[in-house]
C-alpha cells in the first residue's frame, strides 16, 4: 500500500487484513483536511504498486469511496491540481476532468473560476519578478550549496540588516535631508536658529596647501571631526528651524525627532515580525522545539548541499549532535542522581566562578572608563599624528580587546561549572552578549560623566559634540577590526608567520555566534548614533555590504565551517533575540538624550528648546483644538492606567485559553491511543472469527482464506465486510 | 508528451506552470539540464528516459544520501529502475521547490524515508534513515545502544497511537511542528 495505513501488522504475524482499507477512517484519509474533489481516487498506486498484491485492489473504487467522493465534490472547494501528490500524468488527467466538469457549470461559475486562475497566475508572476530583485540571490545560493542552512542563516541575517539600514537611511533622507536640500530650489525660505553665526568649534585656518591639507583630511576622516562637521554627517549641521515652502511650513526639529522615534519603532516591528514567522508553529506544546529529536532526524539533512566536502562535514556534525544529545539525556539522569554533598560542592564552585566572571567584567568596564577619560583629556593637546590617533581611538581599542579576550576566558571557565553541554553553550553566549552590549553603555555613561563636569564651565559645546565623534570612531574601528580579524588575513598570517600562536589563531573556524555578535554590536552603535549622525545608516549599509563579500570569500576559500552544528531555526531565533536586546539597549541612551540632556547652544536643530523632547509639546499646542484635546487625553494618566488594565486582562484571558487548549490536546492524545488499541483488538477478534469460520466450513475455503490475493470485484462478494452489518457477514461465508 | 530536442512549446510550458510549483525560468532551466543528461539516440524518442545513474550524477543529487530513494519515489517507470522522464524530473523539482506546500513536501519526505515501501516508518526504516544521515562506515555509525535510545526517543515524540510505527498522518503532524523542515527540504537547480 501506499502511505496511509493506520495500523501495523498485528503481532501474530498475519498479513494485513484488507478490512482495514475499508474502514471509513481510512477512506477519509484519502481526502485530508481540505479534500480535493478530484474525480478518481486512484493515486500513483496504479503504476507504483508496492509489495503485496493485496494492495492492488485497494485503489479500486468501492461503494463507500464513490459515495464519499460525490458528497465531497458538491461540498468543498477544489484545491489547485498541483497541490495533489500525484504524478504529472495523473495531474493532467485531473485537470482535464475538472475542465470537463467546469463546462457543465453555469457561466457565472466558469467566469469566476477563470478569473481566479488568472489572478493566481498574475500573483505568481509578480512574486517571481520580486524574487529576482532579491539582493545577493546567487551568492546565497552558492553558500547554501556549500555549507548548508546553518551558515546560510548568518548571511540572510546580514542581508536583513542591510535592508533595515537602507530603510532607516531613506527615512532620514526623505524627511530630514531632502527638505533642506530642496529648500533653495523650491523657493522655500529657511529660518535659521538664533545663534547662527558662532562656530561649534574653532578650527585653524585652512589656508595651507597640498599634502598638509590632505593629511588634515585623513585625520578628520578618521576622527570624525574637522571638515566632517560641516557636512550632512553631523547633526549640528541641521541648524534650520523651519522651512517655508509656498504652501506650508515644514518644522524640521519636529521631523527630526519623529523620524528618530519612527526608525526605532520600525526596527522593533520588523524584527518581531521576522522572528514571529519562525516561531508561530511552536507555541502549542511545552516541549523544547529546537532540541526535538524528530526535528533533527526528519529535517536533519539539508537537501540543498551540493559540495561533497560539505556533505561530509554535515554528516559528521549530525553525528556529533546526535551523540551529544543522547549523552545529554544520560547526563540529565546523572544530575538527578547527584548526592547532597556533590551538589554543595558544585554550587560552591559555581559561585566562585561567577564571582570571578563579575570581577573580570568589572575590570573591563573600569578600564573602558579610564580609557575614555584619558582619551578625552588627551584630545585637548596634540602631540603627533600617530599618537593622537591612538589616543582618540583608545576607547575603541580597549572595547575591542575586551570583547576579544572575554569569550576565551568564559569558554575556559564554563568547563569547570559542570552544566549540560547545551546549557554551557547558551550560558557562554549570554555572557558574551552581555559583555559586548554593556561595554557600549559604559562608554556612554563615562562620556556623560565627562559632560556633566564639562557643563559647569569650560566647554561651549554639548554632549553631542563629544558623543558624535566617539560613535563615529567606534564604527570605523569596528569595521577595521572586523576586516583585519577576518579569516582572510588570518590565512595570510598563517602562511607567512611561523610562530605557533599565529598558526593556532589562523586556523580558527567560522564561529557563527561570535560573528553574529560583531554584527549586532555594530548595529547597536548605528541605532544609538543615528540621532547624532544622520548619515550613519548609510555608512553601516556600505560596511555590511563589504563585510558580506569579505566573509563569503573567506569562507569559500577557507572551506572550514564550524564543526559544531548550528541549526537554521534556532539560529534565526538567536540572532533576532540578540538584535532585540541590542535595540532595547540602544533605546536607553537615545531616550535619555532626547528627554533629559539640554541641547548644545550652538549647533543642531533643537537649539531653541531646552530639551529635544520639547519640540513635540510645542508642536501639539499649535494643532487645532479638537486634535489637541484628543492627543492630551491619550497621553494622560487615566488613559494609560486603563489601557494597561485592559491589556493585562486580555493577556490573562489568552493564557487561560492556551492552558485549556493544552489540556484538551492531552486528552485527545490519550483518546487516540485508546482508540487505536481498541481497533487492533477488534480486528484481531474478527480475524480469529474469520479463521474459525474458515475451519468450520472448509468447502467454501477458496473464497474465504486467501484474503490477500483477492481481486476487487471478488472482494465485494466475499468475506467479512465492515459496511454490511455483522450478522450478514457471519452467514455470508 | 513530445518535447522536441531543444525547446518546449509555449502551451506545454504554461501547462507545466499550472501543474507544478515551478516558475517559467525554473522549468526552462530544468529542461536544459535534463537534455544535457540525455544521450543522442534518446533525444529523438517521444518520452525519453534518463537512467538512474545519470540522474545520480547531477551535482544537486550527487552528495545526497537519499538520492537513490528520491529516484525511486519519483520514477514512473514500469521496470522500477529509477529512471526519470522529463515530467518525473519536473515533479521532483516541484516537490523540492521553495513554493511547494508543506503537505506535498511532507508527503514525499515520508515516501523517501520509507525504505521498505510498506507505508509506515518502523524501526528498520528509522535505523536506515539515521545511518544515511550519519554515514555508512563503521566509525561514523551510532552504537547499537545509542541507536536504540534514539529510535525510542523518536517514536515517543511522533508515534501518537503507540503502535510502534509512524504513519503518514503522524509524520505530517510532527513535521508541521518542525521549524527546520521547510528550509532544509529544498533543491534548487
Amino acid at each position: 500500500m501506499e502511505s496511509d495505513s493506520v495500523f501495523y501488522t498485528d503481532r501474530l504475524g498475519a498479513p494485513r487484513n484488507p478490512l482495514l482499507d475499508q474502514l471509513p477512517s481510512y477512506q477519509s484519509l484519502l481526502y485530508r483536511r481540505k479534500p480535493s474533489a478530484s474525480g478518481s481516487t486512484k493515486r500513483r498506486g496504479s503504476s507504483r504498486t508496492r509489495v503485496g498484491s493485496s494492495n492492488s485492489g485497494k485503489w479500486g473504487q468501492t461503494t463507500v469511496a464513490r459515495q464519499h467522493e460525490e458528497k465531497l465534490r458538491t461540498q468543498t472547494i477544489q484545491r489547485p491540481v498541483r497541490e495533489l501528490p500525484k504524478s504529472m500524468a495523473e495531474k493532467r488527467r485531473d485537470k482535464d476532468q475538472r475542465l470537463e466538469q467546469a463546462k457543465d457549470l453555469s457561466s457565472w461559475r466558469q467566469w469566476r473560476q477563470s478569473t481566479r486562475r488568472t489572478l493566481r497566475r498574475l500573483k505568481e508572476d509578480g512574486f517571481e519578478m520580486l524574487s529576482n530583485l532579491e539582493l545577493w540571490r546567487g551568492d546565497i545560493h552558492v553558500i547554501e550549496g556549500m555549507f548548508g542552512t546553518g551558515i546560510l542563516s548568518y548571511f540572510s541575517f546580514l542581508r536583513f540588516l542591510v535592508l533595515l539600514n537602507i530603510v532607516m537611511f531613506l527615512l532620514m533622507f526623505g524627511f530630514v535631508m531632502l527638505p533642506i536640500i530642496t529648500a533653495p530650489h523650491a523657493s522655500g525660505n529657511t529660518t535659521f536658529n538664533h545663534v547662527d553665526g558662532s562656530e561649534c568649534r574653532n578650527y585653524p585656518s585652512t589656508s595651507r596647501h597640498g599634502l598638509v591639507v590632505f593629511h588634515q583630511h585623513i585625520t578628520d576622516l578618521l576622527s570624525g571631526t574637522g571638515f566632517l562637521e560641516q557636512t550632512y554627517l553631523f547633526y549640528g549641521y541641521y541648524k534650520v528651524e523651519a522651512i517655508h515652502f509656498p504652501k506650508f511650513t515644514y518644522n524640521l526639529p519636529l521631523a527630526y525627532l519623529l523620524v528618530t522615534i519612527a526608525y526605532l519603532f520600525l526596527s522593533l516591528i520588523w524584527i518581531v515580525k521576522r522572528s514571529a514567522t519562525g516561531f508561530k508553529r511552536n507555541l502549542v506544546q511545552d516541549e523544547d522545539r529546537f532540541q526535538s529529536f524528530c526535528n533533527k532526524i526528519f529535517a536533519g539533512w539539508d537537501f540543498c548541499i551540493v559540495n561533497e566536502n560539505a556533505a561530509r562535514l554535515k554528516r559528521s556534525s549530525l553525528l556529533y549532535e546526535l551523540k551529544t544529545d543522547l549523552e545529554e539525556e544520560r547526563i540529565k539522569q546523572k544530575i538527578a542522581d547527584r548526592t547532597r554533598k556533590e551538589k554543595c560542592r558544585i554550587y560552591v564552585i559555581r559561585l566562585i566562578l561567577n564571582l570571578f566572571v563579575i570581577t573580570v567584567l568589572a575590570a573591563c568596564f573600569y578600564s573602558i572608563y579610564i580609557a575614555t577619560n584619558f582619551s578625552q583629556k588627551a584630545q585637548m593637546t596634540k602631540v603627533n599624528f600617530i599618537l593622537d590617533l591612538i589616543y582618540e581611538y583608545l576607547p575603541s581599542i580597549v572595547i575591542t580587546l575586551a570583547n576579544f579576550i572575554t569569550p576565551l576566558i568564559f569558554s575556559l571557565i564554563i568547563q569547570y561549572e559542570d552544566y549540560s553541554p547545551a546549557f554551557e553553550i547558551r550560558f557562554t553566549l549570554m555572557r558574551c552578549v552581555f559583555m559586548r552590549l554593556t561595554s557600549i553603555c559604559v562608554l556612554l555613561v563615562s562620556l556623560w560623566g565627562q559632560i556633566t563636569s564639562c557643563q559647569e564651565g569650560d566647554c561651549v559645546c554639548g554632549y553631542n559634540h563629544v558623543l558624535y565623534p566617539e560613535i563615529y570612531k567606534l564604527m570605523i574601528f569596528d569595521f577595521i577590526s572586523l576586516f583585519s580579524l577576518s579569516l582572510w588575513t588570518r590565512k595570510l598570517i598563517v602562511n607567512y608567520c611561523d610562530c605557533g600562536l599565529a598558526k593556532w589563531w589562523g586556523q580558527q573556524e567560522f564561529a557563527i555566534p561570535q560573528n553574529v555578535l560583531d554584527i549586532v554590536y555594530g548595529q547597536t552603535i548605528c541605532w544609538i548614533g543615528t540621532f547624532y549622525c544622520p548619515l550613519l545608516p548609510a555608512i553601516c549599509t556600505i560596511k555590511y555590504f563589504i563585510i558580506f563579500y569579505i566573509k563569503k570569500v573567506t569562507l569559500v576559500n577557507n572551506c572550514r565551517p564550524t564543526t559544531r552544528p548550528f541549526r537554521a531555526s534556532s539560529s534565526n531565533f538567536f540572532f533576532l533575540a540578540v538584535l532585540l536586546i541590542g535595540l532595547a539597549l540602544a533605546c536607553v541612551p537615545v531616550t535619555i538624550s532626547i528627554a533629559q540632556i539640554s541641547c548644545s547652544q550652538a549647533c543642531g536643530p533643537f537649539v531653541n528648546y531646552t530639551t529635544s523632547w520639547e519640540v513635540l509639546p510645542r508642536a501639539v499646542s499649535q494643532l487645532p483644538a479638537g486634535v489637541r484635546t484628543f492627543l492630551l487625553a491619550i497621553s494622560s494618566e487615566a488613559f494609560a492606567v486603563s489601557f494597561f488594565v485592559i491589556t493585562c486582562l486580555a493577556m490573562f484571558y489568552v493564557i487561560a485559553l492556551a492552558g485549556a487548549h493544552k489540556r484538551v490536546i492531552n486528552q485527545l492524545r490519550e483518546q487516540l491511543v485508546m482508540d487505536g488499541r481498541d481497533k487492533r483488538f477488534l480486528i484481531q477478534k474478527l480475524c480469529q472469527a474469520q479463521r474459525t469460520c474458515a475451519v468450520r466450513f472448509p468447502g467454501s475455503g477458496s473464497q474465504s482464506h486467501s484474503s490477500d490475493r483477492v481481486s476487487p470485484s471478488y472482494r465485494s462478494n466475499s468475506g467479512v465486510f465492515l459496511v454490511h452489518p455483522p450478522p450478514d457477514s457471519a452467514t455470508h461465508v | 508528451m513530445g518535447t522536441t530536442a531543444s525547446q518546449l512549446g509555449k502551451d506545454l510550458l504554461s501547462e507545466y506552470q499550472e501543474l507544478t510549483f515551478l516558475t517559467k525560468q525554473e522549468i526552462l532551466l530544468a529542461h536544459k539540464r535534463f537534455s544535457e543528461c540525455l544521450s543522442k539516440e534518446d533525444k529523438n524518442l517521444p518520452t525519453p528516459r534518463v537512467p538512474m545513474e545519470k540522474v545520480l550524477s547531477l551535482p544537486e543529487l550527487k552528495s545526497n544520501p537519499f538520492r537513490k530513494r528520491i529516484c525511486h519515489v519519483f520514477s514512473t517507470s514500469d521496470m522500477k529502475d529509477g529512471s526519470l522522464t522529463f515530467e518525473d524530473f519536473l515533479d521532483l523539482l516541484s516537490a523540492f521547490s521553495d513554493s511547494a506546500t508543506l503537505e506535498i513536501k511532507s508527503h514525499y519526505a515520508f515516501r523517501i524515508f520509507d525504505f521498505d515501501d510498506d507505508g509506515t516508518l518502523d524501526s528498520g526504516d528509522l535505523e536506515k534513515l539515521v545511518n544515511c544521515l550519519t554515514g555508512e562506515t563503521d566509525d561514523t555509525r551510532l552504537t547499537p545502544e545509542e541507536m536504540r535510545q534514539l529510535i525510542s526517543n523518536i517514536l515517543e515524540e511522533s508515534d501518537i497511537d503507540k503502535d510502534g510505527t509512524v504513519n503518514l498522518s503522524e509524520f505530517q503532524h510532527v513535521i508541521s511542528r518542525s521549524p527546520d523542515f521547510v528550509s532544509s527540504f529544498k533543491i534548487v537547480l
